[in-house]
């Protein structure tokens, strides 16, 4: 909402040393916040009125050039050039005298031009900044005094506060909203614009009626005849219009222009001739048309309101008029529409045919439901003055009988909610200041309709019931019935926010509230921190991909038709129709970074992602269901609600490229492999304090021959290895580029570790070789020997594998290192090599291996 | 130390004094004047000793078992016992001065030595070892961390939710009503269709209604997360973005307590001096609702006083918005069966990108979802 100030001192008494931002201060204090305040012809300077004495016509020029000389108060007129014609000798007009500053920097000097000296400029509107463009210079009345600053004299100079307005407050998107909060602001007397007597009615202006009272509950007609049509808007208007933000037009349209800005009521002009028949306030009907005013032809639909005569459709409630029946420059015969319609069913057709405009702006946020009669008698009175014409006291009137709202409080609610003591005072005088009536005690509900509901917000009696703070029983009630111009208050909080913010947030006092002992981080949040933390340390960067991806993601991963990681959600408007789906696995997404990474120059990058997969269940329900809200949902309802969503585990993935121990001064790197993926997934484990079960696998998009899946006891949680070439090739990475994911919410969090009994007896080594064929997994071999080596076993430690010609084709020997103790003696060598032996006896056993001799 | 205790070990009279290397070899006993000459010989040579080798050639030589000295004292146990007390004591103190001579040399040689060595075995200290440099975590998650234990420390706990939600719980149950212009295309991300039920998340206000559907009363949670808005990538917007969310349901609270704790949250984030303002706002499931403001970090306010140099980041307002905050409205507590006649709470929601942006000082927000590991790595483990 845009404010020139000039408008808003109209109506309330500023002290006129308060300065824009002081003004805007206070408003953003109240809850209308500032955007922006621009300032407008502080800059323009030296611009008078002069009278033309003399006009020379010259001849000879592709344009008509004249030059004249132009008395401005001086001691000698002033030969001035000028390249408009639309004044005669005698006129009074603006005189740029040279140096002058006009809008934009633009400065005026004695210059010769077309062979004459020009001692300045005739002005132009646009020239002014009153105008985008004007057709000729601007002539001022005849009486207006010769050397006169005109900037001061058309009220040029002119700041404007441009007001961030919340949806809640419809009030505000006028002039009469700010005035009011402004005056409250300051403590000083507020003059309500729609305050004026209205003539007593004399009968119906135009027949109309409402056929639906849940779209429109008032619905008021005034007309005016004998309009001139060629009547201008006055620069004064027009220069108002444009500070606020709206284009002038034409006098009518301004007039109802210039009256919504100020009451905040949307009108419409009819062109009295056009109309057939009674007006009827309606839905539309099946395969309805219009063709609104922008030379659209709008398909309406049955929900959309309309007002229509016997024609049919006339006018898109609220939205935007018909062209049929639209005011032209040869209009005459003026009816004013002001209606209260549903916002509700404003917001809703203006969503639906994409059209915002400045009146459905104002109805969506809740219009004044009190001032229909009023704007539309404002308007006549306007046109006429400035348009001629009659105006008329008939007046339609439809009308829907609607109760106020009142809301009873105990008076200390604001301070409850607060935790402030205002006093019952301080509340009643900042609820009347709202310009609520409040009465003592608690009243019955007044009589009457529920109207079109202005906040869109359904409020049942049981509603109402639960909402409400104390009752008849409870000292100190209140009875609080809300402004006409305040659809907004219709809850006891409502009333809790207007006393709280106009006595100040700011003074509001800053108190810790005592919560109770919480039970700190979960094992869940507290092992994902560890997580990030170890992966971060052992190389790997962390990063937050977008979880949109696409089925060329998912083609690329090498996933076969039937790969459940293909059911994913779909999202109804993605931002890109290549990425219309919600990730089913991490791997997208680093891949993609990785490959951004490489293109930046960083070839060695590890990288890993925590975060949420999206898995739809094959047989979840098509809808979860949109509860009620009046009341807690049922056990059942949650669980309907819960088995439509997608499972959404947490995961966390790595994926690296590159070398990932670098070279250097100490040697030579090492390139990134799957092993080093393998390890990611035991860095996590150890963080979660599970086993990892490694065990070798085939699934996309690994590399078959390098490809771990990872078990936690017989629960599969992962998978990691090197990726399959083709997926290298589809995504564009490094070759051999490595990769793991795994499920941490499948990651049981294990209990309170066991504390180890440190045994103080001496080791004893036994270092074992064996050959196994080639095909064995390590694992495996390394299970066997745990297993047969029995208790005295401390550790186990695979140091070297060897294949080559020292054993036999197709076999390989791994040399492992084994250190007994015993937590009660010092072990005989016989002790130690039994126990070798069984473990080799077992590994023998198991895996057919041989002890390497 | 090791060469200290060699030489312990190597003292010549540890071995000598042992009875069972007694050599029953037939010796002549030295005379006093020989002995003078085998101690001076002695003297002279562990002084000429160059280095540690020599030094224990020496010591062979002169204080070895087969040393004159030594053989002396082999020859005491023959001599007269008249004899023995005075030979003794003549020849222990030459063996006592031979080897405190050698013991003074060898301390001198190994001092030479060990300066010579530690010398030689002189490094580059500056050397680089970035064998395997450690990555790093993301902002954005460690600075979700850092908010969840400043409220962990006021007795909070951390709160989840799906971030594909059912509208019910983005919506509904928060009183945004079904013609809100937040539940169109503009705004949301709608799943499978527009009537399914289920969108991204816009906000992390559902895990509110979550978390009073779940958890005993009173509830003071937190809940950070990700967030999605239907909004191009620009340096100022992300359709993925983080934001946490704090609830407090309890009996008595009220915006004081709000405003205490988002002054306390503030000064966490921003240190102590942040200045904050409170104003009013307007959120569906808050009422009354404010906006907390941050005094603009860059120019500090300045640039809201005409004739001063304008500010971009505040747009010369002196203030920024930080996030949005309120009273629960009483509708979202009756949606969640907690009766508002005994219960009230707070509420409010900050973006993670913002603060980080406002606590780091970064410009673009495109870095902070592109991956780029050089926006990163500077972060480190915390932030």
């Amino acid at each position: 909402m845009k404010v020139p100030l000039s408008w808003l001192r109209e109506h309330v008494d500023l002290p006129d040393a308060v300065t824009a931002h002081e003004i805007a201060d206070k408003l953003t204090a109240a809850g209308l916040k500032l955007e922006s305040i621009t300032s407008y012809g502080h800059e323009i300077k030296n611009v008078v009125a002069g009278r033309v004495l003399a006009i020379e016509e010259l001849a000879g020029f592709k344009k008509p050039i004249r030059h004249c000389l132009v008395e401005v108060g001086e001691a000698a007129p002033r030969e001035i050039v000028c390249g408009a014609t639309n004044f005669e000798v005698g006129a009074v007009v603006p005189v740029a005298l040279p140096g002058a500053v006009l809008p934009g920097g633009f400065e005026i000097g004695s210059r010769k031009t077309y062979g004459r000296l020009s001692d300045g400029m005739i002005c132009s509107e646009a020239e002014l900044g009153v105008a985008d463009s004007s057709p000729g210079i601007l002539t001022l009345p005849a009486d207006t005094p010769i050397g006169t600053d005109v900037v001061e004299l058309l009220g040029l100079r002119e700041e404007v506060l441009e007001l961030e307005i919340t949806p809640d407050c419809g009030y505000a998107l006028s002039i009469r909203g700010v005035a009011r909060e402004a005056a409250t602001a300051f403590g000083v007397a507020f003059r309500d614009p729609a305050s004026a007597a209205l003539p007593a009615a004399t009968g119906p202006s135009y027949p109309a009626s409402i056929a639906d009272p849940t779209a429109c509950d008032r619905f008021v007609l005034r007309s005016v005849s004998g309009f001139d049509p060629s009547a201008e808007s006055p620069l004064w208007m027009r220069v108002r219009l444009a500070r606020a933000g709206m284009r002038p037009v034409s006098l009518a349209v301004d007039v109802t222009n210039y009256v919504m800005l100020e009451l905040g009521q949307p009108l419409h002009a009819f062109d009295r001739t056009r109309l057939q028949g009674e007006i009827v306030v309606r839905r539309a009907g099946a395969g309805e048309t219009l063709e609104t005013l922008d030379h659209v032809v709008r398909t309406l639909n049955p929900e959309d309101i309309l007002i229509t005569d016997d024609s049919g459709p006339i006018s898109m409630a609220g939205t935007m008029g018909g062209l049929a029946t639209e005011i032209n420059d040869a209009s005459t015969e003026i009816v004013v529409e002001a209606a209260h319609f549903s916002a509700t069913g404003i917001a809703r057709e203006s969503r639906r045919h994409n059209l915002v405009s400045e009146a459905s702006k104002r109805f969506e946020r809740g219009v004044d439901r009190e001032l229909p009669l009023v704007a539309s008698w404002r308007a006549v009175e306007l046109l006429v003055e400035l348009g001629s014409g009659q105006s008329s006291a008939e007046v339609t009137l439809a009308d829907v009988d609607v109760a106020p709202v009142a809301i009873a409080i105990p008076a200390d609610h604001p301070d409850r909610v607060a935790g402030v003591h205002y006093g019952r005072e301080t509340v009643i005088r900042r609820l009347e200041q709202v310009g609520c009536v409040v009465t003592d005690g608690v009243l019955p509900p007044p009589a009457g309709g529920v109207g079109v509901a202005a906040t869109g917000v359904v409020t049942s009696a049981d509603l109402r019931e639960k909402l409400a703070v104390g009752d008849a029983s409870h000292d100190g009630m209140i009875t609080v019935t809300p402004p006409s111009w305040r659809p907004d208050l219709t809850d006891p909080n409502d009333l809790a926010e207007e006393v709280i913010r106009l006595e100040g947030y700011a003074s509001l006092p800053s108190l810790l509230p005592a919560a109770p002992a919480g039970a700190g981080l979960t094992e869940e949040q507290r092992l994902r921190r560890r997580v990030g933390r170890a992966l971060a340390l052992s190389g790997y960067v962390e990063v937050l991909s977008y979880p949109f991806i696409g089925v060329r993601d998912l083609d690329g991963l090498q996933l076969g038709a039937e790969d459940p990681r293909r059911r994913a959600a779909r999202l109804v408007n993605p931002l890109s129709d290549d990425e219309p789906l919600m990730r089913t696995t991490l791997l997208p997404g680093l891949l993609k970074t990785l490959v951004r990474n490489v293109g930046r120059g960083f070839a060695d990058v590890s990288l890993f992602e925590t975060g949420l997969v999206y898995r739809p269940r094959p047989d979840a329900p098509d809808r979860a269901p949109v509860l009620s809200v009046d009341r807690r949902p049922t056990e059942e309802e949650l669980a309907e609600i819960e088995a439509a969503l997608p499972g959404q585990p947490v995961r966390v993935a790595v994926v690296l490229a590159g070398e990932f121990d670098r070279p250097g001064w100490w040697g030579r790197g090492r390139a990134a492999a799957w092993s080093d993926a393998v390890e990611a997934a035991r860095v996590v484990a150890r963080e979660a304090g599970v086993a990892l079960d490694v065990r070798a696998d085939q699934h996309e998009p690994w590399h078959p021959g390098r490809c771990a899946a990872l078990y936690v006891g017989e629960t599969l949680v992962g998978h990691a290895g090197e990726l399959h070439p083709r997926v290298i090739e589809a995504y564009g990475l490094p070759p051999r580029t490595a990769a793991m994911e795994l499920e941490l919410s499948r990651l049981e969090p294990s209990g309170p570790a066991e504390t180890p009994r440190v045994s103080a007896y001496p080791v004893a080594t036994q270092d074992v070789a064996l050959i196994v064929p080639a095909d064995t997994p390590v694992a495996a071999v390394e299970a066997a020997l745990r297993a047969g080596a029995g208790d005295l076993l401390e550790s186990i430690r695979l140091f070297d594998v060897y294949t080559g010609a020292q054993i036999g084709e197709g076999d390989k020997s791994l040399a492992y290192t084994m250190r007994f103790r015993a937590p009660d003696r010092t072990l005989t060598v016989e002790e130690t090599t039994a126990a070798r032996d069984a473990a080799v006896a077992e590994a023998a056993a198991r895996l057919a291996a041989r002890l390497r001799t | 130390m090791a060469h200290v205790l060699d030489s312990i070990l190597l003292m010549p009279w540890i071995r000598s004094s042992v009875l069972s290397d007694y050599d029953p070899v037939e010796v002549t006993p030295l005379h006093a004047d020989e002995l003078a000459r085998a101690e001076a010989d002695a003297l002279a040579a562990i002084k000429s000793a160059a280095d540690l080798d020599e030094l224990k050639q020496v010591r062979l030589a002169h204080a070895g078992d087969r040393s004159p000295i030594a053989l002396a004292n082999r020859e005491i146990g023959a001599l007269p016992p008249a004899a023995r007390a005075e030979a003794g004591k003549r020849i222990g103190a030459a063996r006592k001065a031979v080897a405190e001579a050698i013991s003074v040399r060898q301390g001198e040689l190994e001092a030479e030595r060990d300066a010579r060595v530690l010398v030689e075995e002189t490094v580059d200290v500056t050397l680089p070892w970035d064998r395997r440099p450690p990555g790093a975590r993301h902002p954005l998650t460690t600075l979700q961390e850092r908010i969840a234990d400043c409220f962990v420390a006021m007795g909070y706990e951390v709160a989840e939710g799906p971030e594909l939600e059912a509208e019910w719980f983005n919506f509904d149950a928060l009183n945004i009503a079904t013609d809100h212009p937040a539940r169109s295309d503009h705004d949301t991300f709608f799943v499978e269709s527009h009537d399914s039920g289920m969108v991204l998340r816009t906000q992390t206000s559902p895990v509110q209604i979550r978390a009073l559907l779940s958890r005993p009363l009173p509830v003071y949670v937190i809940s950070p997360g990700k967030v999605f808005r239907t909004d191009e990538l620009d340096a100022t917007h992300t359709p993925v973005f983080h934001q946490v969310e704090g609830l407090a349901v309890d009996k008595g609270l009220t915006m004081a307590h709000l405003k205490g704790t988002l002054d306390r949250f503030a000064e966490v984030m921003f240190g102590e001096g942040i200045r904050t303002r409170f104003r009013p706002n307007y959120f569906p499931f808050t009422e009354p609702s404010a906006e907390m403001d941050l005094l603009c970090f860059v120019c500090r306010g300045t640039s809201a006083t005409p004739g001063n140099p304008p500010c971009r980041t505040c747009k010369s307002e002196g203030w920024i918005e930080w996030g949005g905050c309120g009273m629960v409205n009483p509708r979202v507590l009756i949606a969640c069966g907690v009766d508002p006649a005994v219960y009230s709470g707070f509420a409010f929601g900050m973006g993670i990108e913002r603060t980080l942006m406002f606590r780091h000082n970064a410009e673009d927000m495109r870095d902070m979802v592109e991956g780029d590991v050089r926006f990163t790595l500077p972060f480190g483990m915390e932030v």
